[in-house]
């Protein structure tokens, strides 16, 4: 059996589990133990794509047995398959942490299976080599996330999630229309034929419009300058592990298209949209800097980061050379295990202080002196401060910069490293520091369950940032085949 | 004090049985006219739901005791198994088998994997539509 299927994995087992899921949603004891495995068991399929990507190139497989522009092909690359391993990953330690912080109240309704099923959209948008079918599992893992943001039903997430269908609604319906644009232009929805059809097309005016179209799209999904607003009132309503899944993956999706389509196939104006993209990629630090600083609530500070990485790794891509595009990949898997992991850690503090206020918060080193050290390590990882993950990729990032046309943009990415470092260090001193607060009584148990796998993502992202050099050479595979789309369209139109 | 609808509720035991058929009707004709899984689906679905208008919720749940829930995921697993049947043969997902059968009564009849697919898209929309309808039916 030579597993020619074996790239639909990761997509397919989070599927039949969250199914399976939804037979018996009482039982929470069942609940717990098929999600996680569940999770497990995509994780170590996403590793065994991962060896077979790295030996045998680009994998590719067109659905139906059908010839290659015309059925739907799956395509798992390097960068896919590190986007989706670090998915899986981060889903398998949301769903641990969810067992003692969620409440028995939403294990029962259908808690698991909706993670399971944004699982599912997330890891398929990530393979897809299809925009129409990038279109479905974006709306599959949106569909799952509205389930998520409301669900307990208390006021708050009532609220925002009106605003956060409302704004999904219309870009997904914008999503469409540029689809249909693309499409009446080229004639095709396959992305490596795309990627053929678009350089042979000459009025590249039309292609524009439609290119900056996208950006608009996935710039929703992604929260860029300025259609970020929905993202911070939306991400401050539900529960922290769904805080933490929203954070670490959803806009990661957004920004992934924007990678995908922005290497693959919009290439033919560069000196306009990418510079459009540089451009409000910096707009995009400066917005979450401003946030980052103005709050003092634990929540919005990390929220705001979000927005900052965002527009970093996107910056990243706008350079469009080696570094530039090798840094955004590296930052890019960085951000969304450190994001996770500081939502596992304020998630952690906020239940200690039964408050996310700064202000009511004080002196946890004395009592939880192991959580604030991890806390610091996540920060520090955060700013990028080297030895951990966040260096590597934002000094290629910078050095992209410097050797692309806006190294000005370089300039403002190291200035605002010192913001991100503060915002998160603020978080250190008025919880850690000073006089101690009386915190809620936590059972031991409920605090290990809590902790243990938060420690190990952190300890993932210091192996991360550490063994850079031994992650280096999948990372440059990743930027590799973005650099050069003649490796992402061979393997899947092969004759 | 309760309307007397004998005769909404004798024209629902009949339309019923029609709109059943039709559903059938067009579920199976899908693969060369128009109709499938989805309309298929839809149409049982209202003739459900003509059955809650003419009754109530409670009499009809007695009558149809289904979790409908429960529907949507065996359709969702049916379509996923008919579909992965492709991974046990090692060709792509999602490729679909069909052959020529001499079925009695029928006489010469194709029989397509896509009809299981299919099967499994009817469950899912019934279950889902069934699912919204009652739930918000039940809501006080």
């Amino acid at each position: 059996m030579t597993m020619s299927n074996m790239l639909l994995f990761p997509i397919l087992i989070p599927l039949v589990f969250a199914t399976i899921l939804m037979v018996f949603p009482k039982n929470v004891r069942m609940q717990r133990i098929v999600a996680a495995a569940g999770t497990l068991f995509t994780l170590i399929a996403s590793l065994f794509l991962l060896v077979k990507v790295n030996n045998d190139g680009v994998q590719a497989i067109t659905l139906g047995s059908w010839p290659a522009p015309f059925g739907i092909s799956m395509v798992s690359d390097l960068l896919s398959v590190l986007l989706v391993i670090s998915s899986s990953l981060i889903t398998l330690f949301v769903v641990l942490y969810s067992f003692p912080s969620i409440g028995i109240k939403r294990e029962q309704s259908f808690y698991y299976p909706a993670v399971l099923f944004l699982m599912t959209g997330v890891n398929g948008a990530f393979t897809t080599g299809d925009i129409f079918n990038l279109f479905v599992f974006v709306e599959v893992l949106l569909m799952a996330s509205y389930t998520l943001i409301v669900h307990g039903g208390e006021k708050p997430q009532l609220r925002e999630s009106i605003k956060y269908l409302l704004v999904n609604i219309i870009s997904s319906a914008l999503f469409v229309a540029a689809v249909a644009f693309l499409y009446s232009v080229t004639g095709t929805l396959n992305m490596a034929d795309l990627a053929v059809k678009i350089p042979q097309i000459e009025s590249t005016g039309i292609l524009t419009v439609i290119a900056v179209l996208f950006l608009v799209v996935f710039g929703f999904k992604a929260a860029i300058f300025p259609l970020y607003f929905w993202l911070p009132g939306s991400y401050h309503a539900p529960p922290m592990p769904i805080l933490a899944l929203f954070g670490a993956l959803l806009t990661k999706v957004g920004v992934y298209a924007i990678m995908r389509t922005y290497t693959l196939f919009f290439v033919m104006n560069t000196g306009f949209t990418h510079e459009l993209l540089g451009i409000v990629a910096i707009l995009t630090i400066l917005a979450g800097c401003v946030g980052a600083l103005a709050y003092f609530d634990v929540k919005k500070i990390i929220i705001y980061n979000i927005i900052i990485a965002v527009g970093v790794i996107l910056f990243g891509v706008s350079q469009l050379n080696e570094a530039g595009v090798q840094g955004s990949v590296f930052y890019l898997i960085h951000d969304m295990l450190i994001k996770a992991a500081l939502f596992f850690l304020v998630g952690i503090i906020a239940v200690l202080f039964g408050t996310t206020d700064l202000r009511k918060m004080g002196g946890l080193i004395k009592t939880y002196p192991v959580l604030g050290w991890v806390y610091l390590i996540a920060a520090f990882g955060l700013a990028g401060i080297p030895p951990l993950s966040g260096f590597p990729g934002k000094l290629l990032i910078v050095q992209g910069g410097f050797e692309g046309p806006q190294f000005w943009g370089s300039l403002v990415i190291l200035a605002t490293s010192l913001i991100v470092l503060l915002s998160v260090v603020r978080i250190f001193i008025y919880a850690f520091w000073g006089n101690p607060v009386e915190t809620m009584p936590v059972t031991k148990t409920v605090y290990r369950q809590m902790f243990v796998p938060t420690v190990i993502l952190v300890s993932f992202t210091v192996v991360l940032g550490v063994g850079a050099e031994f992650f280096m050479p999948l990372i440059s595979g990743a930027g590799e085949v973005l650099l050069n789309p003649a490796l992402y369209i061979d393997a899947v139109l092969k004759e | 004090m309760r309307t007397n609808d004998v005769m909404l509720q004798t024209a629902t035991k009949v339309v019923t049985f029609i709109i059943l058929m039709f559903a059938v009707h067009i579920f199976f004709a899908g693969h060369y006219t128009p109709g499938g899984g989805f309309v298929g689906g839809l149409l049982t679905t209202s003739a459900i739901v003509l059955l809650m208008l003419a009754f109530d919720v409670k009499t009809v749940k007695k009558i149809l005791p289904i979790n409908y829930v429960i529907m949507t995921a065996v359709g969702l697993l049916i379509a996923i198994a008919t579909a992965a049947a492709s991974i046990i043969f090692d060709v792509p997902f999602f490729t679909h088998a069909y052959d020529y059968f001499d079925l009695p009564l029928f006489g010469k009849t194709s029989l397509h994997s896509a009809m299981l697919f299919d099967a499994g898209v009817y469950l899912v929309v019934v279950g889902v539509t069934m699912t919204i309808i009652q739930t918000i039916g039940e809501d006080e």
